[in-house]
């Protein structure tokens, strides 16, 4: 099998290793032999048009979905052949920022980014939460934020809010499903620029689900394009617009790609 | 990770830091810090701790791992003064570490603490009452205009056909009746067997245990049918209506159905408040019947009273009126049950646990409606001798 070859030779130093990935809701089948890899310290974005299974895979990955078929590891373990303690292991070295923001709605903000922190770290709640109004600091937030309920936040404060809690563990991979989405153009920039800042002083690796072009010109070191069940190509910005495919060429040539483009012609890396 | 836990120490003059400080071991680093401020004479306000990084030098080349959760600790120990005086120790670590120090220090240059606004407990406790007793009056305000405005707008719709949602109104039907059938007639067959052991025992010092069936066939007619089955609507009914329209009103739902000039009462409330009026009647007289032939069940097994003696006593006793007097509260309760429902779905605000909340209120408001009216209308029905 060309499948126990690649896995063995790429155990080099990617951090998570997806290989023959299979998704299949009933007859409906949204991945096939879908390989990606994401190394440590890189901002990887997974691009796709609507309906191409971005999200499935992140769900897949994080183990919130259990795939059809083929394997994802995790630090070189098998997410699917680990009992549920030492799933819980792995899983707090992730963290996670869901579209909607998903923070818990009857905690306030402190509560929310320290409630990680005392269930997992074992920290008293006063320290847990004065490390929780650090992260909101970190990620952005003005101080009297930390006594807020989501439902009194604004969305890119809930964007934010939501990026302190994945925050929380320090974790080594950072999963960002949409940060930029409903956010307007200064807010996302501010929002990249702060991801950009998170993974040059904290050293994490970085996967995001994006449709927001200005996001990949500006922070991402890696692309993978998701189209026709697989991942079509997945290399620096560069060689993916360069990639001989109808709807690559359509995505980062159209109008939308070429403003982003120009927008970012200085280039920051 | 397997990395020496993270420490703090001084050796001659130097100040040596080490090791993993990252959120592990946050705990013990905290302590060992803290220990380490108190025994230095200097105190640990942040100017003198400025000044005690002087005395002593720093040696950091030691840590092997550093996260936020360190990066702040160390900061805190040290003062954030540190980063800029002492530039030439920060060349023993690493350049990404220096970076995150920095980003660290950055976020803790402004205070993190929010501003709280300390109140005394009784200036609390006044203003708690004042608020819930404020609340209980908006709320029965509400009440008072939301059965109102359900009422206008039940008349209106009623002359014009052609905007009754009949299949929603179907749909509901089905929700709150049949499949809430078993459980009345369950429920009120079970208290039927009750009300009948009751009677007999209570009835039989008097050699009247006869009369056992006069009281189930009562009981069940003029009160606990019609009141068992709306308890039981108002448990099931109400609550699954403040749970719908709350989710919807979180969602934003019933904005969007006023956008689109579509009146949130006529669309959500009435195909549900008459559902309840349709379906409120029908359990009522299922849970007559079913609590009567609980009694009837007692009466045969136990009081050697036939079947057939048993319906020519309710025959020959029981005059239809108190069937009328049970039936004609089954749709004010309906209608306020469903009114109730409706409305706490409305007031949800947003979070999931409005909705938890509301849903605990209507249940609560539509069972003490129910009996509270109930208890109104016996006074009333036996004043004037129905």
């Amino acid at each position: 099998m060309p499948q126990a070859h690649t896995t063995a030779g790429a155990e080099s130093n990617a951090i998570i290793q997806v290989r023959a990935l299979e998704n299949r809701f009933g007859a409906h089948v949204v991945h096939e032999g879908l390989d990606l890899d994401l190394y440590p310290g890189e901002i990887l974005a997974v691009v796709g048009g609507s309906g191409t299974g971005k999200s499935v895979l992140l769900r897949s990955i994080v183990g919130l979905l259990r795939p059809s078929g083929g394997t994802v590891k995790v630090f070189g373990e098998d997410m699917q052949q680990l009992s549920s303690a030492e799933r819980s292991l792995v899983e707090r070295r992730f963290g996670m920022l869901f579209q909607g923001g998903a923070l818990f709605s009857s905690l306030n903000l402190q509560e929310n980014a320290a409630l990680p922190l005392i269930e997992h770290a074992g920290l008293p709640r006063e320290e847990a939460q004065h490390l929780g109004r650090l992260k909101l600091a970190l990620a952005g937030l003005p101080p009297e934020a930390a006594l807020k309920y989501p439902a009194e936040l604004s969305g890119g404060m809930v964007k934010r809010a939501a990026l302190a809690r994945a925050l929380a563990l320090d974790p080594e991979v950072l999963f960002l499903d949409e940060p930029t989405a409903g956010l307007d153009p200064i807010g996302a920039a501010a929002f990249d620029q702060l991801i950009l800042t998170l993974r040059d002083a904290l050293g994490i690796s970085v996967f995001i689900v994006t449709h927001d072009l200005d996001t990949l010109y500006s922070i991402c070191d890696r692309v993978a394009v998701l189209a026709r069940r697989k991942v079509l190509v997945a290399a620096s910005l560069d060689e993916v617009a360069a990639t001989e495919d109808e709807w690559i060429q359509e995505y980062f040539h159209g109008p939308r790609g070429r403003a982003a483009q120009a927008a970012a012609a200085p280039p920051k890396d | 990770m397997g990395l020496e836990p993270g420490s703090a120490k001084i050796e001659g003059n130097c100040l040596i830091l080490s090791g993993a400080w990252v959120l592990q071991h946050y705990q013990q680093l905290r302590a060992e810090t803290a220990e380490l401020k108190g025994w230095l004479p200097l105190g640990s306000d942040s100017a003198t701790t400025t000044s005690w990084t002087d005395m002593y030098t720093l040696e950091i080349q030691g840590i092997t791992s550093l996260d936020t959760a360190g990066a702040s600790l160390l900061l805190e120990f040290l003062g954030l003064d540190w980063l800029d005086d002492k530039s030439d120790t920060l060349a023993q670590l690493p350049q990404e570490r220096v970076r995150l120090l920095k980003t660290v220090a950055a976020t803790m240059a402004n205070p993190l603490e929010p501003p709280s606004s300390k109140v005394s407990v009784l200036r609390l406790f006044l203003a708690s009452i004042g608020e819930r007793t404020e609340a209980v009056w908006r709320q029965q305000w509400q009440l008072f205009g939301f059965v109102g405005l359900t009422l206008v707008t039940l008349v209106t719709t009623f002359a014009r056909p052609r905007s009754w949602r009949i299949t929603s109104m179907v749909a509901h039907i089905q929700q709150t009746g049949p499949d809430a059938v078993p459980i009345v007639a369950l429920l009120t067959f079970l208290v039927g067997a009750v009300v009948g052991f009751l009677g007999a025992t209570v009835l039989r010092d008097f050699g009247a245990t006869i009369y056992t069936v006069n009281l189930v066939a009562f009981a069940f007619l003029r009160e606990f049918g019609v009141l068992l089955a709306a308890i039981l609507m108002a448990g099931r009914t109400a609550s699954a209506f403040t749970a719908q329209i709350g989710s919807m009103k979180a969602n934003e739902e019933i904005d969007a159905l006023r956008i689109l000039g579509l009146d949130p009462v006529e669309v959500l409330v009435l195909p549900r408040v008459t559902a309840m009026l349709v379906t409120l009647p029908i359990l009522a007289f299922i849970g007559m019947f079913s609590g009567i032939a609980g009694g009837a069940l007692v009466c045969v097994t136990s009081l050697d009273i036939s079947l057939f003696q048993f319906i020519s006593i309710v025959k020959r006793d029981i005059a239809i009126n108190h069937f009328i007097v049970g039936m004609v509260k089954a749709p004010v309760f309906a209608y306020v049950i469903g009114v109730i429902g409706c409305l706490e779905g409305f007031k949800v605000s947003g979070s999931a646990q409005s909705v938890g909340e509301h849903t605990t209120s209507s249940v609560v408001q539509s069972i003490f409606i129910v009996i509270l009216l109930d208890a109104i209308a016996a006074l009333f029905f036996m004043q004037m001798g129905w």
